[in-house]
């Protein structure tokens, strides 16, 4: 590992300016993933700014009756607070879903939204991999794919986001706060990640040196029947071969509003507003929720390896649809 | 000037203070079992996958292999050097001992840590992904066997001890729910 300087901030614009721009130098939040990485040589910083002891582990009521979730909040405490699970269930059950009890106690949400890939490839130094050292190509996409992306994805790059808490946030429309130099500014989590094209390494469209400070969830009072369902090779502590966060809502046997959005198919959390589009407004059935999978998976670019994803991700849709109509009905 | 890559620092373990001049690369692991001769602490996969170095920081259980020792100065850090009251076992030790919860014991510290917390986030209510209903209304759910297997699968057991563990953790939690 290189060596690095240690810096710990007290505040938020302390933080960002002990930064300062630099591109060697990373905040630290939890570490669970970018320690990781500095051990393997994918990070190389020269200076860590530790943000953990920023002022912003609350979870608050929002302006306009959202909720705001502080960037440094963790993962088991984002999933164990009571207004989540009441208003926000999928976003509970996502965060629950993802690694096990000891690393949901360190990493927080402003580093689960900042995670890396585990694609192999990316992980490993030794390999070329667009993402890490632009240019140098993609041995995924003829090589180790069976858990990469279906959609979205480019020749240069088909590595998936892992967050699982990442899906539930866009199903819920949440919207990133940062602080830079110059202030603080937000965007929505539905352009928080850029399109891979020719530029996977650019992931996020935060500006350089920019702190993440929290996620905003507006009301969503479909939210309050949403659930989250990972499928993965085992039955706890590994990413997702494929994931749903769903909320609905049904009156008069009609699908009245949707939120639908995928996991693990994508260099992003998925929202699927083809899908939703379809299923507004139409009776809330099987046949129609297998639709508007349809409609969504229409785009999907399978590779030779995980061709399996899109039958995955239309069978869960329709399961966890299915789930929700019969509770809903309740 | 480039910033210093080592620091001194004072970490508080199992209670004591103990002052030292470590290298930012070092881990909390690193730094109890190589620094602090505290090496009931072990290092599996050293990549916070294993739990083996599972210990607790405020409270909390962690892995102490992706925290940076730098980063834990000004946390209480417990140990399974710390978890009994002097010649008293804790019982979640006791329950482990009572009910063979492991075979070569290289994974036990990690799993009897990660189990006092896993008892103590269940008092608290906290749901887990094994929770069918996880709203507030719903009530804290039961501390079934499928509750502690998913609670519990931060901790790998290479000698598959898994059926004693489970055991070990429901009665330590019985004991301790009596004991309340």
């Amino acid at each position: 590992m290189r060596e690095f300087g240690y810096r710990r901030a007290h505040d938020v614009s302390g933080a960002v300016a002990l930064l300062d721009g630099d591109p060697d130098a990373r905040f630290l939040g939890g570490g669970t993933n970018l320690v990781d990485l500095m051990k393997t040589g994918v990070e190389r910083p020269a200076l860590l700014v530790d943000v953990r002891e920023l002022p912003l582990d609350r979870v608050e009521p929002a302006a306009g009756g959202g909720l705001r979730i502080g960037a440094t909040v963790t993962n088991s405490d984002l999933a164990a607070h009571p207004e989540v699970r009441r208003r926000y269930p999928a976003l509970a059950q996502a965060v629950l879903a993802g690694a096990s009890g000891q690393l949901r106690n360190m990493a927080t949400v402003g580093g689960n939204l900042l995670q890396r890939t585990r694609c192999g490839y990316f992980a490993d130094v030794h390999s070329p991999c667009n993402k890490r050292a632009p240019g140098t190509g993609c041995p995924a996409v003829t090589g180790e794919h069976h858990n990469h992306a279906v959609l979205g994805a480019s020749g240069h790059c088909v590595a998936t986001h892992p967050s699982d808490m990442g899906v539930a946030l866009a199903a819920f429309d949440a919207v990133v706060s940062y602080e830079t130099a110059d202030g603080p500014g937000e965007v929505p989590l539905a352009d928080f990640y850029l399109p891979v094209g020719e530029t996977p390494h650019r992931e996020t469209a935060l500006p350089p040196g920019a702190l993440i400070t929290g996620v905003t969830l507006p009301p969503v009072p479909t939210a309050a029947n949403s659930r989250y369902r990972k499928v993965r090779e085992r039955a706890s502590y590994a990413f997702a071969i494929g994931s749903v966060a769903a909320a609905l809502d049904v009156r008069d046997g009609l699908v009245h509003d949707v939120r639908l959005a995928f996991g693990a198919v994508a260099s992003r959390p998925w929202r699927a507003r083809a899908a939703e589009r379809v299923l507004t407004g139409a009776p809330a059935n099987a046949e129609n929720f297998a639709a508007a999978a349809d409609a969504e998976l229409a785009a999907a670019r399978p590779l030779p390896h995980n061709g399996y994803k899109v039958t995955l991700m239309r069978n869960l849709v329709v399961a966890v649809l299915s789930e929700l109509a019969e509770e809903a009905a309740r | 000037m480039p910033p210093s890559t080592s620091s001194e620092l004072t970490l508080s373990v199992n209670g004591e203070k103990y002052t030292l001049t470590v290298d930012h690369r070092t881990t909390l692991l690193d730094a109890l079992r190589e620094r602090l001769d505290l090496t009931g602490t072990k290092k599996g996969c050293d990549q916070g996958q294993c739990g083996a170095c599972t210990v607790l920081v405020d409270g909390r259980r962690s892995v102490s292999c992706l925290q940076l020792a730098v980063a834990a100065e000004g946390r209480e850090i417990t140990t399974i050097e710390g978890v009994a009251s002097g010649d008293r076992l804790h019982p979640v030790q006791q329950a482990f001992l009572d009910l063979d919860g492991f075979q070569c014991g290289y994974c036990t510290p990690g799993q009897i840590c990660s189990a006092i917390a896993v008892i103590e986030e269940h008092a608290a209510g906290w749901p887990s992904a094994a929770t069918g209903d996880v709203r507030p209304e719903a009530g804290p759910p039961a501390l079934t066997p499928e509750e502690i297997r998913e609670r519990m699968s931060g901790n790998l057991c290479r000698c598959g001890a898994y059926v004693s563990i489970v055991q070990a953790v429901a009665r330590a939690a019985e004991s301790e729910g009596a004991a309340a």
